[in-house]
């Protein structure tokens, strides 16, 4: 789960984390208010929206008096901002965070992420910061310091000391760069973080080292851990179809294409797509119901994504092991019986009860293209979806010419 | 032979009270498996499916003579209980549990490595289906139909694409040695080289067949092992060839995973070291029925 940067800035001051005056602004008024209570002749106004980048979407705008911020922050809210992390569909800002600013000697890069290869957090510091850390590899990949953390101990004061003098951190400095280094590791250990990135972290000309910018990720499996950490969700930030998906447990990723899939397992979800894309066709979306889903979830499935407007077919895929047939069935029957689609369903069952599934299905005698196999099943769809795709034109021409 | 489970592997359930536990203990019994004891604690003195139930594992494997655990373990109680696996003589323990955090399973893998190599458990999971030897014994989670026994050896990651691949061997005639679903959370208890490792050991495996996907570095590894030691033809299938890119979040994360982790260079690494590529997700089962036929006509 993404937090916004006030959010990861607030998080990281109770770990003694320092990062320049600001506050948090709903509307332009409120934002030149805040100005003022910072104080000073300079501030940054930020767009508070889940996605790197904001730099290069005119996100971050620098002001000289108030007038400025208010309508710096004026010209943001409502703004879509499109970045190469954020999806073609961008972010809507509706929060903007005012800052003031710092005298910069030197920006620095700070990470911490889990390195699942070497099954450890690892620590990512550069003296090249301000730019993007996969920049940073390609550019100057010499300047990047990477750090095991030992699990059973946690992170070594002598390891932060060993980044902040290797990142030329000036001498009487090295002491709170030290403490910023561990409270980040202590804030992404405590808080279950899968992901903390300072960039830039500032060394700030004769007042200290501060975090310009913060961005925290944290593990969806540790939230029922992490209430706190839960609450801080922003549904405004999440693509619609991914927030009604996953507030009913199910796990939803938006396409391009026009088949919705409905299929257990990541795996088989991704085969799925690529049996559909040989077939000819492409996909709208896929939704992993996972396993042991009963009637009800699978009923709710099959809801969500044929509120798609652009979906002309729609392919339920299950291969049972924990999940059981009959109940897939029995979930179809329901969402069909409550509302009848528009568009064509084609089911490709397979595994555990699937006799019992098999059976329910036929006897609910509800229009269903059925399918033996993977193969069959792609190309059964496709097939469906283009059809589905003519008559929508058709009818298309036949409400464009009345007479 | 097989790997991992055979005919005489004896078989402990821990979480065998609960409704996930309950089911694939009915399951495994009616497979054939030798379920012999289960663990909830404060539940010692109960029966699950005739199964007699007991408060630790220690009690269990003392009880039973067990030396595999299968854990149906909620989330929030996993890591605890896998531990407790390790340290109580069980010698493989299968984790089907889906959502633990990660920081749990680091905690876990470091306390693993608290034995000799010769002592340590081995763990498959967690998220993972499990390992079946067709014939002998589940310990998982698979639908056992679907697998008919015979010379293949199986292993995927995922645990649903991993039945696809089984019921499309059945479907084209073949059988299989052993089964494995390594699980698709961020840190697994073993790799696809781990397993690559048992079955090239194994006389009763013939071929093996791969079913790797998008992410990670664990497909690099198989197949830096396939070119250097591999004596069995492997065939491999990579998924996500069209899998949308992964929006760019972690960015420190980035930095460690961002190359060779598509589809496609996968697939051109097993291509490399001599892999039968399988075309589509759909072919599997000929794909790897063509390889044993070639392998029964040269011997």
């Amino acid at each position: 789960m993404d937090i916004h940067e006030y959010q990861a800035k607030e998080i990281l001051n109770e770990f003694g984390i320092k990062t320049p005056r600001g506050g948090l602004a709903y509307s332009p008024e409120q934002a030149a208010y805040r100005a003022r209570e910072i104080g000073g002749e300079e501030w940054i106004v930020k767009a508070q929206v889940h996605t790197g980048g904001r730099h290069n979407a005119d996100g971050i705008i620098r002001c000289r008096s108030e007038s400025e911020v208010h309508d710096a922050a004026e010209n943001l809210f409502g703004k879509r901002i499109i970045t190469a992390q954020s999806g073609p569909n961008g972010k809507v800002v509706y929060r903007v965070y005012v800052e003031g600013s710092v005298a910069i000697s030197k920006e620095l890069y700070l990470g911490f992420a889990l390195d699942r290869k070497m099954e450890r957090v690892v620590v990512v510091a550069s003296e090249a910061g301000g730019i993007e850390i996969e920049d940073i590899a390609i550019n100057q990949p010499d300047s990047i310091i990477r750090t095991l953390v030992e699990p059973a101990v946690g992170m070594q004061a002598f390891q932060a000391r060993q980044i902040a003098f290797k990142l030329g951190i000036p001498a009487p400095l090295v002491n709170e760069a030290v403490e910023t280094i561990l409270g980040c590791y202590k804030a992404f250990e405590q808080l279950d973080a899968t992901m903390v990135e300072i960039n830039p972290l500032v060394v700030a000309t004769d007042t200290g080292i501060y975090a310009l910018d913060a961005k925290m990720t944290f593990d969806d499996n540790a939230l029922f851990r992490r209430p706190e950490i839960a609450e801080l969700r922003d549904k405004s930030q999440e693509h619609p179809m991914e927030s009604m998906a996953a507030d009913r447990g199910l796990d939803y990723v938006g396409l391009e294409g026009d088949i919705a899939c409905v299929v257990n397992g990541g795996g088989l979800a991704m085969a799925t797509l690529d049996c559909i894309e040989i077939a000819g066709g492409s996909a709208a979306s896929f939704l992993d119901i996972g396993g042991g889903a009963s009637p009800e979830k699978v009923a709710k499935a099959i809801r969500l994504v044929t509120q798609d407007e652009r979906v002309n077919a729609v392919l339920v895929n299950v291969f049972a092991g924990v999940n059981r047939c009959d109940w897939i069935a029995q979930g179809i029957i329901q969402a069909l019986e409550k509302t009848p689609l528009d568009v064509p369903l084609v089911i490709r069952l397979a595994g555990t009860r699937l006799d019992e599934g098999r059976k329910l299905l036929a006897k609910s005698g509800l229009p269903i293209v059925r399918a033996n196999s993977l193969d069959e099943a792609a190309q059964r769809v496709v097939v469906a979806a283009s059809a589905q795709l003519k008559r929508r034109n058709q009818a298309k021409i036949l409400v464009a010419e009345p007479d | 032979m097989s790997i991992l489970i055979g005919l005489d592997t004896r078989i402990i359930i821990q979480g065998i009270t609960g409704r996930i536990g309950a089911f694939h203990c009915q399951q495994m019994l009616d497979y054939g498996s030798r379920v012999v004891a289960g663990v909830t604690p404060g539940r010692s003195g109960d029966q699950v499916h005739g199964v007699p139930v007991f408060n630790t594992v220690a009690e269990a494997v003392e009880a039973s003579g067990a030396s595999v655990s299968l854990l149906a373990v909620p989330p929030p109680f996993a890591a605890d209980a896998i531990m407790e696996a390790a340290e109580c003589g069980i010698r493989l323990a299968v984790s089907i549990t889906d959502g633990i955090p990660a920081q749990d399973m680091i905690k876990v893998k470091r306390y693993m490595r608290r034995y000799r190599e010769d002592q340590c458990m081995r763990l498959l999971g967690p998220n993972g289906a499990g390992v079946i030897s067709p014939g002998k014994a589940l310990v998982g989670i698979m639908p056992g139909t679907i697998f008919t026994a015979g010379n293949v050896g199986l292993v995927a990651r995922s645990g649903t694409l991993g039945y696809e691949a089984a019921a499309q061997i059945q479907a084209a005639g073949k059988g299989i040695s052993s089964s494995v679903g390594i699980g698709s959370d961020l840190i697994t208890g073993s790799t696809l080289l781990d397993i690559l490792k048992l079955f090239n050991a194994d006389d009763d495996t013939h071929a093996v067949t791969l079913i790797g996907e998008i992410g990670g570095s664990q497909e690099a590894e198989a197949a830096q092992y396939i070119q250097e030691h591999m004596q069995k033809p492997v065939v491999a299938y990579v998924a996500g060839i069209v899998a949308p890119k992964r929006r760019a979040m972690g960015h420190a994360g980035a930095i460690i995973s961002a190359y060779g982790e598509s589809a496609s260079e996968k697939i051109a690494l097993f291509r490399e070291v001599g892999a039968t590529i399988v075309p589509g997700p759909a072919q599997i089962g000929e794909t790897v029925a063509q390889v044993l036929d070639t392998l029964a006509h040269q011997t």
